[in-house]
């Protein structure tokens, strides 16, 4: 129980003193920080499936669509609210898991993650497709506001940073609590043997469907973040590739604490922005390379070096 | 009338395209039950090597009619070396893990390959067109057709038939069958179960080498150009039942029937229409259209 609650502060300290450093940060740490949470809550998503067993190859379909929920609120009807834009990616992210999750819920191992895929690929169809979105150069995200006031740039990247912060430890907060639940603490052992969970009484069905529903939750939240720093949004979002590198960070990052998923996007986001500019045609093999011996060597990941040394200590 | 027949005929086409992508997939999965993500970098590896096979050989004026044998040798040779490559190389270390590690080590062996090919051949496009403009064009019920869609169809026949004839009417092939349905009692009975998953590797690799080699005269030969086709192949492979040749068939004939019709008909829909069968079908039989049912594990 302590030891948990000393994980949790390992996340909430750091974010802590980078709020109150932010105003003297430079832009591009702002800018690197806020991008890393962005994705690091689709990750954190992912994270609560593999825990289950499951990997989704789609999960750029929510992340995609919740950016462009954010982006078309803002567009169409000229929202531009930071909180707004960040609830509304999510709930659009969720209600389309709600409904997709009758289906996917039913799926598991390759079945489930090509599934997702599927559907991913189908968002990315139709949205290359409407010209009204922009088709495949998407479009630009309103500046977003905070309780309507419109702040000058440079704030404003703080603001979405302190948003971004605050958010990550509610979210943090909140799926540690979920873990603990009884339907969160399913997750193993639906990973483990499904057929005994049911005859314990417990419909995994269910499970899986909440834990979808989050999943996508997290990742529509995370896009509608992602594009509000950006600042543009397009379908590449929803491509399947976008999808295999969360899945990357999340299997470089491991189950083993809510902390991970955001440390292991910083240092994914970290390492990209220069791996990406010194050698672009090197990059993906490097990332291959290394999910290859994360996968051979560290099947929990990369939390799991931490853990592993408290316990021989 | 003639719209409706144009569709038909053009589905046909594409379906025995779809047919020669999605086989080595479905192949690999029914054997050895890994979802062989690098089957798109396999076949973009096929096409790198029939554009310069290919362009090697008209370069230097040897019979044009010969570059057809190279588009066949270069999806021989990047079967041989790269079936073994990753299989003994690489997933023999991971039989018995979950299907999900395995399509994790596919994944990782995918993003490699990308690069691979980017630092071999560059990042500009290569094309090699002369095969496909060579053997001119045929008129069928009012329409003109290029004859090489008439040999995509012979060469989807041909695939087709043989695996069919090789899995069911010989030793090896019912050997095989055995080791599909229970892998341990068949190396109890003294089958040598690794060398079937080498050799099923290696065919699957040169199918989907096979399926880049002949599309390359079609198209011009880009980085990336593998990333799309792994989803098509899944998708059709999906729709027959992974691991069903029968399968692979019929759900290359769907979806080319239904893309050409949307092609036709309702353009729109045309980059989902594959998709939105997929998910159709799945709806109504979950793991596919010939699936076999699976006995539950305690």
């Amino acid at each position: 129980m302590k030891r948990i609650d000393r994980t949790l502060l390992v996340l909430i300290l750091p974010l802590a003193i980078l709020m109150a450093a932010g105003p003297f940060l430079p832009q591009w740490v702002l800018f690197l920080v806020t991008l890393s949470i962005g994705k690091g809550f689709v990750v954190l998503g992912l994270m609560l499936l593999l825990r289950t067993g499951l990997v989704s190859f789609g999960q750029g379909l929510f992340y995609c669509l919740g950016a462009y929920a954010a982006g078309a609120l803002g567009k169409v009807l000229g929202i531009s609210d930071v909180f707004l834009l960040l609830v509304s990616g999510a709930a659009a992210a969720a209600l389309l898991a709600y409904i997709l999750g009758f289906l996917v819920a039913q799926y598991r191992d390759i079945f489930f993650a090509m599934l997702s895929m599927a559907f991913s690929m189908i968002l990315y169809g139709l949205l290359v497709k409407t010209a009204a979105l922009g088709s495949s150069d998407g479009f630009n995200v309103p500046v977003p506001t905070l309780f309507g006031a419109k702040l000058v740039e440079a704030s404003t990247r703080y603001m979405v940073f302190a948003v971004a912060c605050a958010a990550t430890i509610l979210v943090a907060l909140g799926v540690h609590w979920y873990q603990k639940t009884t339907l969160g603490s399913l997750s193993p052992a639906i990973k483990d043997n499904e057929l005994r969970v049911e005859y314990m009484g417990a419909s995994v069905r269910h499970a899986i469907h909440v834990k979808f529903v989050i999943a996508a939750a997290l990742a529509g939240l995370g896009g509608a973040l992602t594009g509000m720093t950006v600042g543009h949004i397009d379908p590449e979002m929803a491509y399947w590739t976008t999808s295999g590198e969360f899945v990357f960070v999340t299997i470089l990052s491991g189950t083993g604490s809510v902390v991970a998923p955001f440390l292991g996007s910083l240092i994914f986001e970290t390492i990209r922005s220069y791996a990406y500019e010194y050698s672009p045609n090197t990059w993906q093999m490097v990332l291959g390379a290394s999910m290859l011996l994360v996968i051979v060597f560290l099947p929990l990941g990369m939390w799991s070096i931490f853990t592993a040394r408290r316990k021989r200590a | 009338m003639i719209e409706l027949l144009s569709t038909v005929v053009d589905g046909i086409i594409y379906s025995s395209w779809l047919f020669i992508v999605a086989v080595g997939l479905t192949l690999i999965y029914g054997v050895m039950k890994i979802l062989n993500i690098a089957h798109g970098s396999l076949y973009a590896l096929g096409a790198y090597m029939a554009a310069s096979l290919a362009g090697y050989w008209l370069a230097h004026g040897y019979p044009p009619l010969g570059s057809y044998g190279m588009l066949a040798l270069s999806a021989v040779l990047v079967g041989l070396v790269m079936g073994p490559l990753i299989e003994r190389g690489l997933l023999r270390f991971m039989y018995g893990k979950d299907e999900v590690v395995l399509l994790l080590a596919t994944y990782s062996v995918f993003l490699i390959l990308e690069d691979a090919i980017k630092l071999i051949w560059g990042v500009d496009s290569l094309s090699i067109a002369e095969p496909y403009g060579m053997l001119g064009s045929v008129d069928f019920a009012g329409l003109t057709y290029p004859v090489y869609s008439v040999l995509l169809l012979a060469i989807s026949a041909v695939v087709g038939v043989a695996l069919a004839w090789v899995l069911q009417r010989t030793r090896q092939g019912k050997l095989l069958i055995a080791v599909i349905h229970d892998s341990e009692m068949s190396a109890v009975m003294g089958i040598r179960v690794p060398r079937f998953y080498l050799v099923t590797f290696t065919v699957g690799a040169m199918l989907a080498a096979v399926g880049g080699a002949f599309t390359a005269p079609m198209v011009s030969v880009v980085p990336g150009m593998g990333v799309e086709v792994i989803v098509l192949a899944f998708a059709v492979a999906v729709i027959g039942g992974l691991g069903s040749l029968k399968g692979a068939a019929l759900g290359a004939l769907m979806v080319g029937l239904v893309r050409s019709a949307a092609v036709h008909f309702l353009p729109q829909v045309e980059l989902f229409s594959i998709y939105l069968v997929m998910v159709l079908v799945l709806l109504f039989r979950p793991k596919g259209l010939f699936s076999s049912a699976e006995a539950r594990k305690i």
